[in-house]
């Protein structure tokens, strides 16, 4: 009698934990889930343009929300965009309140462990930003210039260690200083990240500042729940195909004002 | 409490701190020197010169008392390289402490020389000096021993706010400190130092001008 009842509480509590288990990520497969919900919830920035911020109708706009809204189209399902910070993006992928985190995510070997990345989908890079007329084609080409960068930023920090000696480094406070001594001609050439180039090519100044060479490349990727071999596939494929018929590069030139880099 | 303070990056970052001493010293050695000369012509245009200067000098120092030390440094960093006058930090902080101090010093001066007695001119008139020499011997030297507190004050205010010219990229004692600061993580240590030296190096300056008002002015009643 007794084993009879302590097998039953046991299968009951095996029946709980499942339960329990079941709203957890881990359901058997995250794509059908979204054909069968018929929405693809996404976390997307609202607070990086151009990658993501908050239009004058109150509405999320930006490159991420572009990509999210193009994968959605090829799903077939309606998009929910759930805007997170840089900081809570992963913990909403983990708890299940998103099936997608399109949020300008860089890969690095910790979040590789706790979630799965797509092919890259956005550039993402520090480099050596100059006009036309300036010849500069590598980091010893910086020697006898002016460099413009904004102080302490990573490509301050790396600028400093590759730079040659003769180089003649302006350090500014932060990016709008960095913008105006480009713009005014107090220094020849910035080191910064492709997004502030993209800031200062929106208002189409007469000094555009084109990249000359990469300092370091971080793009981004889609990040999705761990196992979920046939949604990463999905998503790939669309985002292979996007590339190849160019819809991709239409919201690169949208919202960086740069083509896609080929490698990416 | 339990901050650790932690001193270690001294060494390492002595020579970038040095270097920010000898700009900011070399900045309010230019700054005093030429801002206090700018200062006394036009406290004389103000006080004794003709109307029309008056009037002009009038309209720089109250443009310039009238806004921030940031903003006419930015004017003329970031702003005048638009009409085809493109300066490198250091000439455009030079010049911005310059027209700053010397609007500041226009109206100490002029004070000390408008508390001058009418009877002072007359005697200089009388003794036949040129108005010059009146102006040189008999008005500006007491003058400038009146205010002269007044005025190494204000010299010691543009060497702190010589500060903000960090902004810039102007490699002062500020932007040293800023700099590592962005390295070493070590903000709470980092400004302690650029205090300390801050502090130092004001009450050096004021020592100074003491002694230069010693040498100036020796043992002079002012009355």
């Amino acid at each position: 009698m007794t084993l009879v009842r302590r097998s039953l509480l046991a299968l009951a509590a095996c029946a709980f934990a499942a339960g329990l288990a079941g709203t957890a990520p881990a359901s058997a497969d995250a794509l059908a889930d979204i054909t069968a919900r018929g929405t693809l919830r996404v976390a997307v920035p609202q607070d990086f343009p151009p990658f993501g911020s908050v239009g004058i109708d109150m509405a999320p706009q930006g490159y991420d929300i572009d990509v999210a809204n193009l994968i959605g189209e090829k799903l077939g399902v309606a998009v929910e965009l759930v805007p997170v910070t840089s900081a809570n993006r992963i913990p909403y992928l983990q708890t299940n309140k998103v099936d997608l985190v399109i949020s300008s995510l860089g890969k690095n070997a910790e979040r590789e462990l706790v979630i799965d990345f797509s092919t890259a989908y956005a550039p993402f890079f520090n480099g050596i930003f100059a006009p036309d007329d300036v010849e500069v084609a590598d980091i010893a080409g910086l020697s006898g210039k002016t460099v413009g960068v904004t102080r302490g930023a990573v490509e301050d920090l790396e600028l400093t260690k590759v730079a040659p000696a003769d180089a003649d480094i302006k350090r500014y406070e932060d990016n709008n200083g960095t913008i105006s001594a480009f713009l005014s001609g107090q220094v020849d050439v910035v080191a910064t990240g492709n997004v502030v180039a993209a800031a200062i090519l929106a208002r189409n100044p007469p000094k555009r500042p084109e990249l000359k060479f990469l300092i370091k490349n971080s793009p981004c990727y889609i990040g999705l729940n761990k196992n979920e071999p046939a949604l990463l596939a999905k998503v790939d494929e669309i985002i292979a195909a996007a590339k190849a018929d160019g819809s991709l590069n239409a919201i690169a030139q949208k919202w960086l004002a740069a083509d896609l880099p080929t490698d990416l | 409490m339990t901050y650790v303070f932690d001193f270690s990056w001294l060494g390492e970052y002595m020579p970038v701190l040095l270097k920010g001493i000898g700009i900011t010293l070399q900045l309010i050695a230019v700054g005093a020197v030429l801002g206090i000369s700018l200062g006394i012509a036009c406290a004389w245009a103000r006080a004794l010169g003709p109307k029309w200067l008056g009037g002009i000098v009038a309209v720089y120092v109250e443009l310039i008392r009238n806004t921030p030390f940031l903003i006419q440094l930015f004017f003329i960093f970031f702003g005048l390289p638009s009409l085809g006058l493109q300066l490198g930090e250091l000439t455009a902080a030079n010049i911005a402490m310059v027209v700053n101090l010397g609007a500041y010093s226009c109206e100490i001066v002029r004070a000390g020389i408008q508390a001058t007695p009418r009877g002072q001119f007359e005697a200089g008139a009388s003794l036949a000096m040129s108005p010059f020499e009146t102006f040189w011997h008999v008005v500006l030297v007491p003058a400038l021993q009146r205010i002269w507190p007044a005025l190494s004050s204000q010299v010691v205010i543009v060497m702190l706010g010589s500060a903000v010219v960090s902004q810039i990229a102007a490699e002062d004692l500020t932007f040293a400190a800023n700099f590592i600061q962005s390295r070493n993580f070590r903000a709470f240590e980092t400004y302690i130092v650029s205090t300390l030296i801050y502090l130092a190096l004001a009450i050096l300056l004021r020592q100074l001008l003491r002694g230069v008002g010693w040498t100036l002015f020796p043992k002079r009643a002012t009355r």
